[in-house]
């Protein structure tokens, strides 16, 4: 949103303008979540043969509205051996925590919060941060099953930052920069020149964009890797003293959060906001673009791709989640530790390699 | 805009590093250590310095205060226990605080006279990750490789001391599990009333 800056140097007016782009983002973000978790219902439900929300509103398309009404006038519980302080930071922050990472994804040119020159260092340490809203909830409900379900999510969490901290590697090698917006641009025209896809690269590329997708499943806690709130043996998990609001904020949070791997999945491997077949000259000066204000239309059209993508690999996350039984604990850490990492190691050496050879040939 | 933004980051910092030692419970003192860490980021990001300021939170906020917090809630702790010793150790831990508050008064004393009048975070490049990097690859390479092999003889230590081989322990191993087919692993029986198998 960089393009709105320039008229301005009162750093009050600038304040107010930053402050107004985080209530858009945040606003946008959270009305899109709650038609994704309707849709991830009706990818469930399809798979099963059922027929998912279908009450509330059109087609129950209002259901998520329903269910935060549900929640917030429901009564909050903090059990009486909870550490209460902890208790109720833990469900603020793991939803803060999601949220602040969306400063830094780039929604179409220029439409960014902050365009930070590590961005995607930021939300290697901001998605690291995460872990403490699952453990301080945990360890604050001071009871078995939650303790249990904190230290599992943390392993988890930090085994699979690991290999997602590789794979994002290959990407900053390959673009040269660890700027989301230098990262997407440097993807611009057409599909092929997208990372998964991209000619030579596209041997060790596409596989990394599938390790990601997968780690990304462990990392929000997602089925097939849902251990730490597995039913069958947690009941819930570190959320099973939650009630009301504060386990709504902790939903929240994890929603958000995968929303958040489906944008830097389309951000990192499928071109952010570039449509899949290059612009096909439709922001030329005498085109319906060129009338509406080039830059502006640019955009709106990019956020489009935008969210077209993000839809898509939420849609795989959804199917996954119906088609795949969960994992045994052992084998998750097994796949963390003995498969991806190695592979996502060797991928880095491959496309160091390659960079380097490339730059050789090229000067 | 950056001096309040500095005082108020600053005072965060040492309120926290103060309710570290000061805070009862051991879980506490690892969240405000926490805090600590989070907001020194911030006074890095203020003097332009963000690739440090993300690594210190990647490394220290995101994996090793993960690890503190780990042992610190499993320990079964006992507050009185803890208490009790605290006069034993007051003038040891008096010493120590005295001999680094000394150390750092000495090198502040020292830095202050030669200290630039403006500093810049990114010398010589575009942004601060370049800054380092081209540092850290020509000047320092050795002692970078250096202190990487010292990581991975640690690491290879941790592992050799925490790495027993049981006898009677029953292993999985995955080939089999995965590559067990139907054949071996379902029999069909025609079971007649009366008579079972």
């Amino acid at each position: 949103m960089e393009q709105f800056l320039g008229w301005t140097d009162n750093p009050i007016l600038l304040v107010l303008l930053s402050l107004g782009q985080i209530l858009l983002v945040t606003v946008v973000l959270l009305l899109a979540i709650a038609f994704l978790l309707y849709f991830d219902r009706k990818v469930l439900a399809g798979t099963m043969l059922r027929k998912g929300p279908n009450v509330v509103g059109p087609f129950g398309l209002f259901q998520s509205f329903a269910d935060f009404g549900k929640f917030v006038l429901k009564e909050m519980i903090i059990p009486a051996g909870a550490n209460k302080t902890v208790f109720m930071i833990a469900p603020i922050l793991a939803t803060t925590l999601s949220l602040i990472c969306w400063a830094v994804v780039p929604i179409a040119p220029g439409w960014v919060v902050s365009d930070l020159n590590v961005g995607v260092l930021y939300l290697l340490a901001m998605s690291s941060l995460g872990v403490y809203g699952v453990i301080m909830a945990g360890w604050a409900s001071n009871s078995k099953y939650p303790f249990l379900g904190g230290l599992r999510s943390a392993a988890q969490m930090v085994s699979y930052e690991v290999s997602i901290g590789f794979v994002l590697v290959t990407v900053i090698l390959l673009s040269g920069s660890m700027n989301l917006t230098t990262i997407v641009e440097s993807q611009t025209g057409g599909f092929w020149n997208w990372y998964a896809f991209k000619l030579p690269t596209i041997i060790v590329m596409f596989p990394m964009m599938v390790i990601f997708f997968i780690s990304a499943l462990a990392e929000t806690n997602r089925p097939p890797f849902d251990l730490p709130e597995a039913e069958s043996e947690l009941v819930a998990g570190y959320q099973v003293e939650y009630s009301g609001t504060p386990f709504l904020l902790i939903y929240l949070g994890e929603q958000i959060a995968i929303t958040l791997m489906c944008a830097m999945t389309s951000v990192l491997f499928l071109g952010g906001w570039h449509s899949p077949v290059g612009d096909l000259g439709l922001f030329d000066e005498n085109t319906l673009a060129g009338l509406l204000g080039t830059g502006t239309f640019e955009s709106l059209i990019g956020a489009f791709w935008f969210a077209l993508k993000v839809t898509f690999v939420f849609f795989m996350f959804a199917f996954v989640r119906a088609l795949v039984p969960r994992y045994r604990y052992d084998q998750l850490m097994r796949l963390g530790w003995k498969i991806f990492l190695p592979t996502s190691l060797v991928a880095v050496l491959l496309i160091s390699g390659f960079v380097v050879y490339t730059n050789a040939a090229a000067a | 805009m950056e001096v309040i933004a500095f005082s108020i980051l600053s005072a965060i910092v040492l309120i926290a590093a103060f309710c570290v030692i000061a805070a009862r419970n051991p879980v506490h003192s690892v969240l405000f250590l926490i805090l600590a860490f989070f907001t020194s980021s911030g006074l890095l990001v203020l003097i332009g310095a963000e690739f440090l300021a993300m690594l210190l939170i990647v490394v220290y906020v995101g994996a090793v205060a993960v690890l503190f917090l780990f042992v610190v809630m499993m320990l079964d702790v006992d507050f009185v226990e803890l208490k009790q010793g605290f006069l034993n150790y007051a003038p040891f831990g008096g010493v120590v605080a005295l001999v680094f508050f000394a150390e750092i008064a000495l090198v502040a004393s020292a830095m202050g006279a030669s200290r630039p009048e403006t500093f810049d975070a990114s010398p010589n490049a575009e942004t601060n990750v370049e800054a380092i990097g081209q540092v850290m690859y020509t000047d320092y390479l050795l002692l970078f490789q250096i202190s990487g092999i010292v990581l991975l003889i640690a690491m290879i230590g941790a592992i050799v001391l925490t790495l027993r081989h049981r006898p009677g322990v029953r292993r999985q191993s995955v080939e089999e599990q995965t590559g067990r087919k139907r054949a071996d692993a379902v029999e069909l029986k025609d079971v007649r009333p009366g008579q079972g198998i």
